[in-house]
């Protein structure tokens, strides 16, 4: 499988030196070393989800209960969850990072992915929430690291997009 | 069962642990019973009262999380179950006031109307305990065992589809602000957690 172990690690490694203590993930091909690099780290809490509604609640509890989080997610996961992100994260001003898989972009061979390719950043615009894109590993520890800082000042949503470039070695 | 009694019953007993619930009249009557800072009402985002809990179980063990959730919210976030039933804390108490309607927009008729069981969704979803309750002291009794149990229980508590409104309270908007509640209730965690 062609997706990259070394830019998970370095995404990963970015969560950790930010000091993510929960993720909340629900499974996806590019997601998929994300998700195990966080099972088999003793001191993440990974919580995986029926639905990725339902990790703005827990990201929500999470932050009530003084740990960082993030939610791991593919784009359609995102457009699942935005009554939640309206509704929990932005009515009731709680800071929340979400790293989105970007399927749907140039290079995308599953014609089922490419609908949501071409909404996802007019939602994010729709829902004001601020985002940068992951599309080298310069990009990751210091992205994650704004976004959090940004999600916490302002006490709201924000999100990072993880490119093709990035996930995808053979893109 | 009125719901407002079985709160009645259960809220001595909150005083300690971390309360979440969902919007309407279950917010509004644990309000008029008189609001703590250890109470947070999730005055929308229906569903997702229990995911709240789960992840505020999850990240501090050491405290007593109780939900307090409906049967409208449930049947919105079905999945939930599943995924308090794979990590089941068993710091956390699940009540579901079941009153087999959305009474907040105008008393419709759930599935719980027509047969649904959520306790038996929750057992099957692999909630460990779970009870079924239809008047106050059984209710109290449950919740109280459930609290001292260790391990993760959903309480089922039919209630009566009734709601009138606390004299403090216009229609279900009650003078606390969300805001307000919602930092308060972060700074509170905040304070148990700095001892």
């Amino acid at each position: 499988m062609p997706v990259s172990v070394d830019s998970s690690r370095v995404i990963y490694d970015a969560l950790r030196a930010n000091g993510v203590g929960l993720v909340s993930a629900l499974p996806e091909t590019w997601l998929v070393h994300l998700i195990r690099m966080a099972e088999d780290d003793e001191e993440m809490i990974l919580v995986r989800l029926a639905k990725e509604e339902e990790g703005v609640g827990v990201s929500a509890g999470a932050h009530f209960a003084g740990t960082k989080s993030a939610m791991l997610m593919q784009n359609h996961g995102f457009l699942a969850s935005v009554n939640g992100i309206v509704s929990c994260s932005q009515l009731f001003r709680i800071p929340l990072l979400m790293l989105i898989s970007d399927r749907g972009s140039f290079g995308e061979p599953d014609p089922w992915q490419t609908e949501g390719g071409l909404v996802t950043e007019h939602v994010l615009d729709a829902l004001r929430i601020p985002y940068d894109r992951l599309d080298a590993h310069e990009h990751c520890e210091h992205r994650v690291a704004k976004a959090l800082t940004l999600a916490y000042a302002s006490n709201r949503p924000v999100a990072l997009l993880l490119g093709r470039d990035l996930m995808w070695e053979d893109a | 069962m009125r719901r407002l009694d079985a709160l009645s019953a259960i809220y001595d007993d909150l005083a300690d642990s971390i309360v979440v619930t969902i919007m309407g009249a279950v917010a509004a009557e644990l309000q008029s019973l008189g609001h703590r800072p250890n109470h947070f009402y999730l005055q929308h985002a229906m569903g997702l009262a229990s995911s709240i809990g789960l992840g505020i179980a999850l990240c501090r063990p050491e405290l007593d999380v109780v939900v307090l959730d409906g049967d409208g919210s449930v049947l919105m976030n079905m999945g939930g179950l599943t995924t308090m039933g794979r990590y089941r804390p068993k710091n956390l108490t699940h009540v579901i006031f079941d009153n087999e309607s959305l009474l907040s927009v105008g008393g419709f008729p759930t599935a719980t109307s027509t047969g649904t069981d959520l306790a038996g969704v929750a057992a099957a979803a692999g909630v460990p305990r779970t009870a079924t309750v239809t008047d106050v002291d059984t209710f109290k009794a449950a919740f109280l065992e459930a609290q001292a149990s260790d391990e993760l229980t959903s309480v089922l508590a039919r209630v009566d589809a009734h709601y009138e409104a606390p004299s403090d309270t216009k229609g279900f908007v009650t003078a606390l602000g969300l805001l307000e509640n919602r930092f308060q209730f972060a700074r509170h965690l905040q304070d148990l957690a700095d001892g």
